[in-house]
């Protein structure tokens, strides 16, 4: 589907249009966040603890008297940092993975036992003992993360790479000569663009939740990342004195994930039918 | 009588497919030759076997037994580079002109793709040039190559598709039903260019179709299949003037005639075609044969050269030549 | 002469698309006389397939299909109605009942999670008010009808247990269970082998004279026509570019498309006994896209015989002079002059041999 046509299609779904602007501003605020704070994520005024939002905290303070609104602002540098290369990570070894096990017969029932090992474990708990034998650090996170979510993708990738691998002008490219690897890249993998761009949002949205998840168990960054996990988790102890330390980094766990969501579903709609038309 | 090698030759050819105990038995035993810049006509109904036999020539589908030799080269016993490298040589036409093309390909692309794959027109402004070529050749335009599959009508999406084929310079290519999803109008176009370019380009031809009209127009000689086995093997003219296996007369017979004076032949034909998994013992066409006797169930008929080119696989040819030719 | 079954006057249906207007038939008219075959024949883009489901008013709502004309149908208790203009509960009344239709791939058109005795037992409930044991014997006699051995077992099972020429048949029982006065088939054959499609044309013409339906027969296919016709109706790119009595439109067809048609299939060029042509008569080109029709007749940019006149303005269906009964109408401005003048100065005589016309071989 052409480009302009696309964008057209999207924006007849309004919530998918406020979902990708919601998106959109907490992104550009996570850039920007030197500029559109007024204050340093990780300066304590214990005298200013626990304060509510007021015109100078514009969402209050924290038990350690830091500004949330500044460590939401720049907690989502780092939520969005760990989210987009978990799914960047899955995507791309997800992909690896169900194309060989889709295109090479031989290689598909060994690869999908793997994955199946893989998705036997909910996902938390997969993550947490990858955590643990890891250990606790922004990069293990995503690493363990990239593993929980790389066979959901690798499942879907391979089934659509069956559907493909049967159709006639992949035969037809086979009967001029054409080399496997090339087959791969160039025939097959355009149309995997489709479910591969679902899979990257909607794994965006489940690794924002993972990782704060993680972080409010104890087991994801160090406390001292300002993650919205760790902010809720730290925060957690104080909530009945002051609901809005957990309250705020919880809704823009929120927000974020659901606008996530809803992106992927209004990008799933959109390429949907572009799917059918060759398979 | 042509003494000369032939360029591909078929030796008990048998592609089965799925389960090893009750296989579908496509392509049960096929022999054939075909001479260079001949076409050969594959003739049949479903089950026959007939589009197997196309993509099992071609190592599109790995046979079961058998041989199939190029130039006297076993194609089944070459590794996978160089049956790559000789896939120029041997190339295939294909029945949906709307499947057979990348739907996210340009034109230009597809054609650039096939030249590339096989080191053609490296040159600098070679490349475009051959596409222009190319494109000539089947009867569209060059800048035909700016565009998407989906901007064709099918008959010009199998102009693509003979354009794509002829890229890489085949000797021989095997054309399965490719008129078959075209309206009538747009058959003869394409009949037509098939035959042009099979004179100018020196093509040996194996012409796979269930439309007899056709295949007696483009043919210099037939194989009629059924369930995988042949019945028949003759020269066009000789086969359609005076056909001698119960099935060929049949299928001749229940050809209708776009002509109201004519009378239609009786539908010689009762029954169903039997599933290639459980196909009859002995001769695979006696269920419905009107000449059948005890003994066809027996043995499975050998194909005997009964004249010089004319090929029959029939116990009962004595009885059929007795009658009068249908 | 009796009151025709169908009669179709100036049938329309168009559909809106993103990207204009689609007039998928256009102005089309025929009638179809009790006990008699009309075949409908044409290529893609003619509209045949359309104009069988408006009939129907079988077009998914989605289409948001615009139709016009009308469809008179005379029941069997005689009253006319127009299909075009029922309610949909009256024409569920009809449909199935007295109307039929058949399609082309049986493999589709038939639910693969009932046996197909319920499928066919199901119409005849609806329709016939018959109990449950009395329409699954009812079904069973119609599968004896269509000529499938094994009837009393066939009965209970499911489509995909049958062949494609078993499916078409068990299509057919569906369709004529209530003993339709029409059936409409949409290239019924075009999918089956030629010795099952021999089979199933012989069996749907003997059904028609045991029962006296009429049929509309939908195909591309003029060797079917040719034997399973009375009339035939030509239509190109939505309209009805020719009609005739089929042995005239053999002997003598008139609209350039008609006659290349002809002239273009491959068996048409071993009959005359001579040597093969080196080249087939090819109408050159392709049709028009619906969305940029040529500004006068459709066929004026394929068609060998066409003058300035041609792109002026879409020529009307004219009938031409015949003996009585044998209407014929062309749309063609050339064709219709030319030979009204021969036929004038013959008297009309109606011709038996087949004419050679020339056909000019093009690029």
């Amino acid at each position: 589907m052409p480009l302009p046509r696309a964008i057209r299609q999207l924006m007849h779904r309004r919530i998918v249009l406020v979902a990708a602007g919601v998106l959109g501003v907490i992104a550009v605020l996570a850039l920007a966040a030197p500029w559109v704070t007024a204050f340093d994520p990780h300066d304590t005024a214990v005298l200013q603890r626990l304060k509510s939002p007021t015109a100078e905290h514009l969402l209050g303070t924290d038990e350690l008297g830091r500004d949330l609104f500044s460590r939401i602002v720049f907690g989502a540098r780092y939520s969005l940092a760990i989210a987009a290369f978990t799914a960047l990570g899955a995507v791309v070894c997800g992909t690896a993975l169900g194309l060989a096990a889709g295109f090479f017969r031989r290689l598909d029932a060994p690869l999908m036992r793997v994955v199946d090992a893989m998705m036997s474990l909910p996902d938390i708990l997969l993550a947490i003992a990858l955590v643990a034998i890891l250990g606790p650090s922004l990069a293990n996170v995503v690493l363990a993360l990239v593993l929980v979510y790389t066979p959901r993708v690798a499942r879907v990738v391979r089934a659509s790479t069956l559907v493909l691998r049967e159709l006639l002008f992949i035969e037809a490219v086979r009967a001029l000569g054409v080399r496997t690897s090339r087959i791969l890249w160039r025939h097959i993998l355009p149309h995997l663009m489709s479910p591969i761009l679902v899979q990257l949002s909607f794994i965006f949205a489940y690794a924002i939740l993972a990782e704060a998840g993680l972080s409010f168990l104890g087991v994801g960054v160090s406390p001292d990342t300002p993650t919205w996990g760790t902010m809720v988790a730290g925060s957690q102890p104080y909530a009945h004195q002051a609901f809005w330390v957990v309250l705020f980094p919880g809704l823009a766990i929120i927000f974020t994930a659901l606008s996530l969501q809803l992106l992927g579903d209004g990008v799933r709609d959109l390429l949907d039918p572009k799917l059918k038309k060759v398979g | 009588m042509n003494t000369a090698p032939p360029l591909i030759e078929v030796r008990h050819l048998k592609t089965y497919f799925g389960k090893p105990d009750r296989p579908v038995r496509a392509v049960d035993g096929v022999s054939f030759t075909i001479q260079a810049g001949e076409t050969l006509g594959l003739v049949g109904e479903s089950g026959s076997g007939k589009s197997t036999i196309g993509r099992s020539v071609l190592r599109l589908v790995e046979r079961t037994a058998g041989q199939v030799l190029y130039r006297g080269q076993d194609l089944g016993a070459l590794r996978a580079e160089p049956m790559r490298r000789l896939r120029s040589k041997l190339q295939i036409i294909f029945q949906d002109p709307y499947a057979s093309l990348n739907p996210k390909m340009r034109i230009s692309a597809v054609l650039a793709e096939a030249l590339a794959t096989h080191g053609l027109a490296t040159g600098p402004g070679e490349r475009d040039t051959r596409i222009a070529e190319l494109l000539e050749l089947v009867g569209l335009r060059p800048e035909h190559a700016r565009r998407f599959p989906h901007e064709f009508s099918g008959g010009q999406r199998q102009r693509i598709g003979i354009a794509r084929a002829l890229a890489v310079e085949p000797e021989f290519i095997v054309a399965d039903e490719p008129l078959s999803a075209l309206d009538v109008s747009i058959q003869s176009q394409v009949i037509n260019l098939l035959a042009d370019l099979r004179e100018r380009l020196g093509l040996t031809l194996l012409f796979i179709s269930h439309d007899l009209d056709v295949v007696e127009y483009l043919c210099d000689r037939v194989v009629v299949l059924y369930l995988g086995k042949v019945m028949e093997v003759a020269r066009t003219d000789e086969l359609f003037e005076h056909a001698l296996h119960p099935y060929t007369r049949a299928l001749l017979a229940a050809r209708p005639v776009p002509d109201p004076n004519v009378k239609t032949r009786h539908a010689a034909l009762t029954g169903d075609i039997p599933s290639p998994m459980d196909p009859p013992s002995g001769c695979v066409f006696r269920t419905r044969c009107p000449y059948a006797i005890d003994a066809c169930a027996q043995q499975v008929p050998s194909l005997d050269e009964v004249a010089p080119g004319r090929w029959l696989a029939c116990i009962r040819r004595d009885a059929i030549l007795m009658k009068a030719p249908a | 002469m009796s009151l025709p079954r169908l009669t179709v006057r100036n049938l329309s249906t168009s559909f809106p698309t993103e990207d204009g207007l689609v007039r998928s038939v256009a102005d089309v008219s025929f009638t179809i006389a009790p006990g008699k075959t009309t075949a409908l024949v044409g290529e893609s883009g003619s509209g045949k397939s359309v104009t069988s489901l408006t009939l129907m008013r079988l077009l998914p709502k989605t289409a948001q299909a615009q139709v016009s004309g009308e469809a008179a149908f005379v029941t069997r208790e005689g009253r006319t109605v127009d299909l075009l203009q029922l309610h949909e509960a009256s024409m569920r009344r009809l449909r199935g009942n007295q109307v039929s239709m058949i399609f082309q791939e049986p493999m589709t058109s038939l639910n693969p999670v009932l046996t197909i005795g319920e499928q066919i037992a199901e119409g005849v409930r609806l329709h016939l008010g018959l109990g449950r044991a009395a329409a699954l014997a009812h079904a069973r006699r119609m599968l004896d009808l269509v000529e499938i051995p094994a009837a009393a077992q066939r009965v209970h099972e499911y489509p995909h247990q049958l062949s494609g020429g078993m499916r078409q048949r068990v299509m057919i029982a569906l369709a004529m269970a209530c003993e339709p006065t029409l059936l409409i088939a949409d290239e019924p054959t075009t999918a089956l082998d030629v010795t099952i499609q021999a089979q199933i044309l012989a069996l749907m013409r003997r059904l028609q004279a045991e029962t006296g339906m009429s049929l509309l027969f939908i195909t591309h296919n003029l060797g079917v026509v040719a034997h399973h016709a009375d009339d035939v109706v030509v239509l190109y790119a939505g309209r009805v570019v020719e009609s005739a009595p089929v042995r005239d439109l053999f002997a003598e067809p008139w609209h350039p498309y008609t006659q290349g048609l002809l002239a273009c299939l491959p068996g048409q060029a071993r009959r005359a006994g001579q040597p093969k042509p080196r080249r087939l008569f090819a109408i050159r080109g392709q049709v028009s896209s619906p969305l940029s029709p040529p500004p006068g007749c459709a066929f004026e940019p394929r068609c060998n015989h066409a003058e300035a006149a041609c792109r002026g303005a879409m020529p009307a269906l004219v009938p031409a002079p015949a003996p009585a009964g044998n209407e014929r109408q062309a749309r063609c401005v050339r064709a219709v002059a030319k030979l009204q003048q021969a036929a004038l100065a013959r008297g009309v005589a109606p011709r038996a041999k087949p004419a050679v016309w020339s056909a000019k071989v093009p690029r």
